[in-house]
């Protein structure tokens, strides 16, 4: 890519900027108001409706769906309204990237779509609230929308018959408007509150049957772990609005852009709210909460993991990109925290995600892997890539849940090698759409995750191996990472299928496939995990078509504006896409063999080796060990950290505070009583007790006196006054 | 002028009234002489203001009438009560609140 220096495109974008304009992009405060309205609607009177609320609910995102879509729609005709002398040179399709990047700049800018109000002021602060449009919160308005309208419907039959059904659906309603609420918000301060309003929710929603103890552990675990990023996320927003002088997102990034702002603060700003990402996103060293978070009813795990919570952390970092592209010195680099963090994260959760028997565990440490394949998009300024694949893994990952959670639906438990096997024969509907997210998710063509994934490699080894050019640096350690984890990914998910879905079925009773709103929402969510990918092709990908096949996604998405970082596109490369894929199948056919050949051949209804590899080896056994303890990690949390604080901290301080603090307020204690003693004693017994004294016995004396006048008879009191009034006259007329 | 002779007159009444007030023990004969007070200052009233010319005077003194009319009426409800719990209206009796 040529280099454009950051000036030029900001002045560029400055001087012809458009103003999209609608009553959509402008009115949609409405998505995230009607799921608030139905939260409220249903937990007051959610019993009283005939299906005990939930219809509410569906209704409710029902429209935010249906406003979302008509959101977008104005969006993509606002978008391609732009005259822009750019656009006939991409319908000649040239294959070329430096074409393509040229026209990419030439466009002229296209301002966000910002309404907002002062919600209150203080000390000459005004904080603000409002609404924020532009791709990216469009686009996850559309995510959010479409997979808690299906999660929705999922729970009517998944959790029809609980006790707190309403309750259920009152909470889910509340989540969606809080995610919804938090990727609108035009400024910080809102963020937060739509941060922490999805925590709450998450903690709600993740103990819902808290009769349990192990189910409110669980929500506590999620709720504590996260206060810890939320600790970075409040002091990196104050740093940002201390050093930008604004709330405004727009003009934190605005200015960031623009270099007005010291590179050590928005090092220290992006340090953290990486620690917010690593909290609230599942990212090594906080990732512990997510697995455990699947306590929580299937549905709500869904969306936990493919439209809300996690992926706030995602969002957040897209939106205020500038900050962590100037902090993180993410162009020109080879290694920085954001890239480094996802990529950790992304190969130590798909090791985990081998040795989980639970399937939504398996399902849970994929979606922290899938997470650190984002981060680390973001890390290495694939900044498209990651969205996209947010939103491709949105879809195969709910559906991968939602499938998850109708075998345990019917088979009552999620152990895969106890409680299922077989399940392919009792449930085919499940089992076709569990398969196409699957794949989806392994990165195989043509799925959506082939083309979201393949992007954030071409993103990350830009001058790197295997001829990709562009990007933002030489992130080969990254893509390296990235291709190990599409391996894992390949791999875990065959031994899922394998598990849950072939051999015998080793449960109990007679599974049977579920119902239609358990099976549509599936059915749904395949095909999109079919369908999604194809919303960015690559560049070139389809030599002389039509203008708009190629890269609409980055096109509707990725913003060209003042507030957005000149970043750099890598040209997509065939020979990555290719050598990727073939190690993404290498991983499939390694399991397949093992599981499909090896582990069949041992029997129906055999789930592992008798003499597998950790038997034979050592090494093999104590990294089976390591991965099944989590690397240790909640040992280090529960037992090191919080052990530490209970045992030898607690002690050394119970010591400190009886030796020395006790002994000076015990000492300043003695004192006092002395000293108070001799005041009691001399000054108050003698002085002021006697003074006091005093005045009573005068005034007790006098009140005596003056009592015997006091006869209770109105006559002699008038007696009296008409008496002295005769004196006074008298003395009157005399002096006169 | 006939300014004295309505003072002579204000200054009997008024003495019949204090004597009533101070020597009656009916409660409803005090109440009367207190009537009767008050109309002596009254005809004061209205006498000078007859003489000056100033109506200041009788407006005061039908000041003075309104708030006796409302003094007897709150005088007569407790003498009313007065009877009810004790069965006499001896204001020689009535000392409760004697010190």
């Amino acid at each position: 890519m040529p280099a454009v220096s950051t000036p030029v495109l900001a002045a560029q974008a400055a001087e012809e900027i458009f103003r999209p304009d609608g009553w959509f992009l402008d009115n949609v405060w409405l998505i995230a108001a009607i799921p608030a309205a139905s939260f409220v609607i249903i937990l007051f009177f959610g019993k009283r409706f005939p299906k005990q609320g939930s219809e509410v609910g569906i209704a409710a995102l029902g429209i935010s769906w249906v406003l979302s879509v008509l959101t977008a729609i104005q969006w993509i005709g606002e978008r391609d309204s732009v005259p822009s002398g750019g656009e006939a040179e991409h319908a000649a399709g040239t294959a070329l990237a430096v074409a393509q990047e040229a026209e990419h700049e030439a466009e002229v800018g296209f301002a966000a779509v910002v309404n907002s109000i002062t919600w209150w002021s203080n000390g000459g602060v005004d904080f603000p609230i409002g609404t924020l449009v532009d791709g990216l919160t469009v686009m996850m308005l559309l995510v959010v929308t479409s997979i808690s309208l299906l999660v929705h419907v999922y729970s009517t039959d998944y959790v029809g018959g609980d006790r707190r059904y309403t309750h259920f659906f009152a909470f889910l309603s509340l989540f969606s408007a809080a995610m919804l609420f938090f990727v609108m918000s035009e400024n910080i301060i809102q963020m937060i509150v739509g941060w922490e309003l999805v925590g709450v929710c998450s903690f709600v929603l993740i103990g819902h049957w808290w009769e349990d103890q192990a189910n409110s552990d669980a929500a506590l675990k999620a709720f504590l772990t996260n206060r810890i990023g939320d600790v970075g996320l409040l002091i990196g927003m104050i740093i940002l609005f201390w050093t930008a002088g604004s709330f405004s997102t727009l003009t934190i990034n605005e200015r960031v852009v623009a270099g007005e702002l010291s590179h050590n603060t928005l090092l220290i700003a992006s340090l953290c709210l990486l620690a917010a990402v690593m909290s609230k996103s599942g990212q090594f060293v906080l990732h512990t909460w997510l697995p455990d978070a699947m306590a929580g009813p299937t549905p709500v795990s869904a969306l936990i993991h493919a439209a809300t919570m996690v992926v706030a952390g995602i969002y957040m970092v897209a939106r205020l990109y500038p900050v962590f592209f100037e902090g993180m010195s993410i162009s020109g680099s080879s290694i920085n925290a954001l890239a480094l963090v996802g990529a950790i994260t992304l190969v130590g959760g798909g090791l985990l995600a081998f040795v989980q028997d639970d399937i939504k565990k398996v399902l849970a440490y994929s979606t922290i892997s899938q997470l650190g394949y984002m981060v680390m998009a973001l890390g290495v300024g694939a900044w498209t890539a990651a969205l996209f694949h947010l939103f491709t893994h949105a879809f195969f990952k709910a559906g991968l849940f939602l499938g998850a959670g109708s075998v345990s639906h019917a088979v009552h438990g999620f152990d895969m090698k106890k409680d299922m096997g077989g399940m392919r024969k009792f449930m085919p509907t499940t089992f076709w759409t569990f398969l196409i997210c699957s794949a989806a998710l392994a990165g195989v063509f043509p799925l959506a995750g082939f083309w979201s994934k393949d992007e954030i490699l071409a993103g990350s080894g830009g001058w790197g191996l295997f001829g990709g050019t562009g990007g933002n640096g030489a992130y080969t350690s990254m893509l390296v990472m990235g291709i190990l984890g599409a391996a894992l990914t390949g791999a875990y998910m065959t031994r899922t299928i394998y598990l849950t879905f072939f051999g015998e079925f080793r449960g109990h009773g007679e599974p049977h496939e579920s119902g239609k709103r358990i099976t549509i929402p599936l059915i749904i969510l395949a095909a999109a995990a079919t369908f999604a990918g194809l919303s960015n092709l690559p560049a070139g990908f389809i030599t002389g078509s039509e203008d708009g096949w190629q890269e609409r996604f980055l096109h509707y998405v990725e913003p060209v504006a003042p507030y957005f970082p000149a970043i750099g596109h890598a040209t997509p490369s065939y020979t990555l896409a290719v050598v990727s894929s073939i190690i993404a199948f290498a991983g499939i056919a390694w399991a397949g063999y093992y599981y499909f050949v090896l582990v069949a051949r041992e029997g129906a209804t055999a789930t592992e080796l008798a003499d597998g590899l950790t038997n034979k080896s050592r090494v093999a056994r104590a990294g089976y060990t390591v991965l099944k303890n989590k690397y240790y990690f909640d040992l280090l949390y529960t037992d090191v950290i919080v052990g530490f604080v209970k045992g030898p901290l607690a002690k050394a301080t119970n010591w400190f505070d009886r030796h020395f603090i006790d002994r000076t307020v015990d000492e300043v204690g003695r004192r006092s009583v002395t000293a108070g003693q001799f005041v009691y004693d001399k000054i108050d017994q003698l002085v002021v007790d006697g003074a006091v004294n005093a005045a009573g016995t005068t005034s007790q004396g006098a009140g005596e006196g003056l009592r015997k006048m006091q006869t209770g008879r109105v006559q002699q009191y008038a007696g009296i006054m008409f008496a002295v009034a005769t004196v006074l006259a008298g003395i009157f007329i005399v002096i006169i | 002028m006939l300014l004295n002779q309505f003072l002579v007159l204000a200054a009997i009444l008024f003495s019949i009234g204090v004597y009533g007030v101070l020597a009656r023990r009916n409660a409803v004969l005090v109440l009367m002489s207190i009537e009767l007070i008050l109309n002596a200052v009254n005809i004061n009233l209205v006498a000078f203001s007859a003489m000056t010319g100033n109506i200041a005077g009788e407006v005061f003194a039908l000041f003075v009438i309104a708030v006796a009319a409302a003094e007897v009426g709150i005088g007569l409800a407790i003498v009313l009560l007065m009877y009810r719990n004790r069965h006499n209206i001896d204001l020689n009796e009535a000392d409760l609140m004697r010190g």
